[in-house]
Order: structure tokens, then C-alpha cells, then sequence
């Protein structure tokens, strides 16, 4: 069974890379791709366009979105009492503290900071790929 | 100087993680808590750990006397200062009733304890070049 991840993000710079920097791990990963909140939302609840889609195992989450900011969306998913347990990755472009704590404080799961560098990114999201798909134990989707 | 709580009773185990965590760069100030109410004591500066300083990052087991994991992970989501500590679960159980009761609580991460030697420290490397390195950990209380 591949791993479903979704991706929140409306940057396609940053799209592209994270899709290379997946497809180069080698793992069984399906990578859905929304860019903004409320598409992220549609998804997660499976309304509208999201009908079809499949539970994510994990989201990786931006800050700053079109239509509805990323907080808001990490704070729906963790009130969420299903929703609330799959692990949400906030990935960002911001360094302020006050973003930090915020996202710790809605129940982000981890908190990184997306590198200027394409080397760096890539390398980033290979570290997401090694500990969040191999090390940890995500929850099974069966028995939700 | 990064302050780690490790909230262990087995001292095998205690002593593995030292030695992972020996060269790590940062370096860790690695703090342990035998049992779940000396944890949550030394979390809240109480008694014996009044000038314990506030950790970075937490390591918890699931299996612990006087107060078990469990109720140590909902007492730290439920305090708005310390929820925003990430707290890692280390332990032996696979029982996915326990992975998903851990993430309810707003665990940040699951991880299972290997049973082999090089395996454990593997994963205590992991654990300090992803969370430790390239995670962004509040530097701020959470109440602040």
C-alpha cells in the first residue's frame, strides 16, 4: 500500500521540488497536491472536489495560503476528532517565533523551515521522507 | 545546549540513549525522569526539581510506574505553557490502540524501541538529527 501524503502548498517551485525530492526516495509514495485551505479542507473532509479522495497519512502543511491561511487549517484538522490524529507537518517559509509557538500551540506535529537553497530543501524533505515514512509509526487508516 | 527530558524506568534503555545522544551536535543536556510523576515534577519545577530547567524536547515511554505515559502525555497537551514541548513516544508497544491514542493526546511522534542494539541507536541518532537538527522547537513558553 503506497503512502498517501497531501501536500498543502501554492507555491510550484516549491511543488516540483518536493514531488523530486519524493520520487527520488524510491518509497511507495502518492503525493496529492492542493494549494490552498479551502481545497485542503474539501480534501481532508471529502466534500465537493475532494469526493474521491483517499485519507492521507500525512500532511505537510504551508503558513501563508491563498483563500484560508495554514493556521487555520492546522487548527480545523487538530479539532477534528478524526482528522486529529493524522501527523500535519507545517513547512513554511517563516522564522518567527510567534509561528513556531502558534503551530506547536494549535498541535502542529513539527515545525520546519522551508531553506532558500534547492539543496537544502531537497535534503529536507528527504530527512520528512526518512524519519516521518520510515521511522515513525503513523496511524493505520483500517481502523479509523 | 539543547535540554532533553527522558522519562524512562528501564536503565538499559537510559543508558543507550546516553551514549546515542553522547556526540551529538548540538550538544544535549540530557535530563531523566524515572517515573511519571517525577517527570511531571520536574516539568512543573516542583520539589526536588525546582531549578529544573525547561526542556526543549521530551522523550516519553508509555510504560512507567507511579503514573504511566499515557496520563503524562494528556497532563503536558492539556497545560498551555508545556504543550508546546514536542513530545516524542519511545516504547516497545506496536499496539496500534496505543499509536492512536498517542496521537489523540497530541503526541508529535510515535516511535517504536527496537530490539536490537544497533538499531535502537540508529534511532536515537535519528531522533537527534531530525528533531534536534533540523526541526524548529519553540524557544518560547507557550503561554507567553
Amino acid at each position: 500500500m503506497p503512502i498517501e501524503v497531501l501536500l498543502v502548498e501554492d507555491s510550484p517551485g516549491d511543488v516540483r521540488l518536493t514531488q523530486e525530492a519524493f520520487r527520488a526516495s524510491g518509497k511507495a509514495v502518492r503525493l496529492h497536491l492542493v494549494s490552498d485551505g479551502i481545497e485542503a479542507m474539501a480534501f481532508l473532509r471529502r466534500e465537493g472536489s475532494g469526493a474521491d479522495a483517499p485519507r492521507p497519512d500525512l500532511i505537510l502543511l504551508d503558513l501563508n495560503l491563498p483563500k484560508m491561511d495554514g493556521r487555520e487549517v492546522l487548527a480545523l484538522i487538530k479539532k477534528d476528532q478524526s482528522l486529529r490524529i493524522i501527523p500535519t507537518i507545517i513547512l513554511t517559509t517563516s522564522d518567527a517565533e510567534s509561528d513556531v509557538v502558534m503551530s506547536y500551540q494549535l498541535g502542529a506535529n513539527c515545525y520546519l523551515r522551508k531553506p532558500a537553497h534547492w539543496d537544502a530543501f531537497d535534503s529536507l524533505v528527504r530527512s520528512i521522507n526518512a524519519f516521518w515514512l520510515t521511522r515513525a509509526k503513523l496511524p493505520q487508516q483500517h481502523v479509523i | 545546549m539543547m535540554t532533553v527530558l527522558l522519562v524512562e524506568d528501564s536503565p538499559g534503555d537510559v543508558r543507550l540513549t546516553q551514549e546515542a545522544f553522547r556526540d551529538a551536535d548540538p550538544p544535549i543536556d540530557l535530563r531523566v525522569a524515572v517515573d511519571g510523576v517525577d517527570a511531571l515534577s520536574f516539568l512543573r519545577q516542583q520539589g526536588t526539581h525546582s531549578d529544573a530547567p525547561r526542556p526543549d524536547f521530551i522523550l516519553l515511554d508509555l510504560n512507567l510506574p507511579k503514573m504511566d505515559g499515557r496520563e503524562v502525555l494528556a497532563h503536558i497537551k492539556e497545560d498551555d505553557d508545556l504543550k508546546t514541548i514536542p513530545t516524542v513516544i519511545l516504547t516497545t508497544s506496536e499496539a496500534e490502540a496505543d499509536i492512536l491514542t498517542s496521537y489523540r493526546l497530541q503526541a508529535n511522534c510515535y516511535l517504536s524501541k527496537p530490539v536490537y542494539l544497533e538499531d535502537f541507536e540508529s534511532l536515537v541518532k535519528s531522533i537527534s538529527d531530525f528533531w534536534l537538527t533540523k526541526v524548529k522547537l519553540p524557544r518560547q513558553r507557550g503561554d507567553m
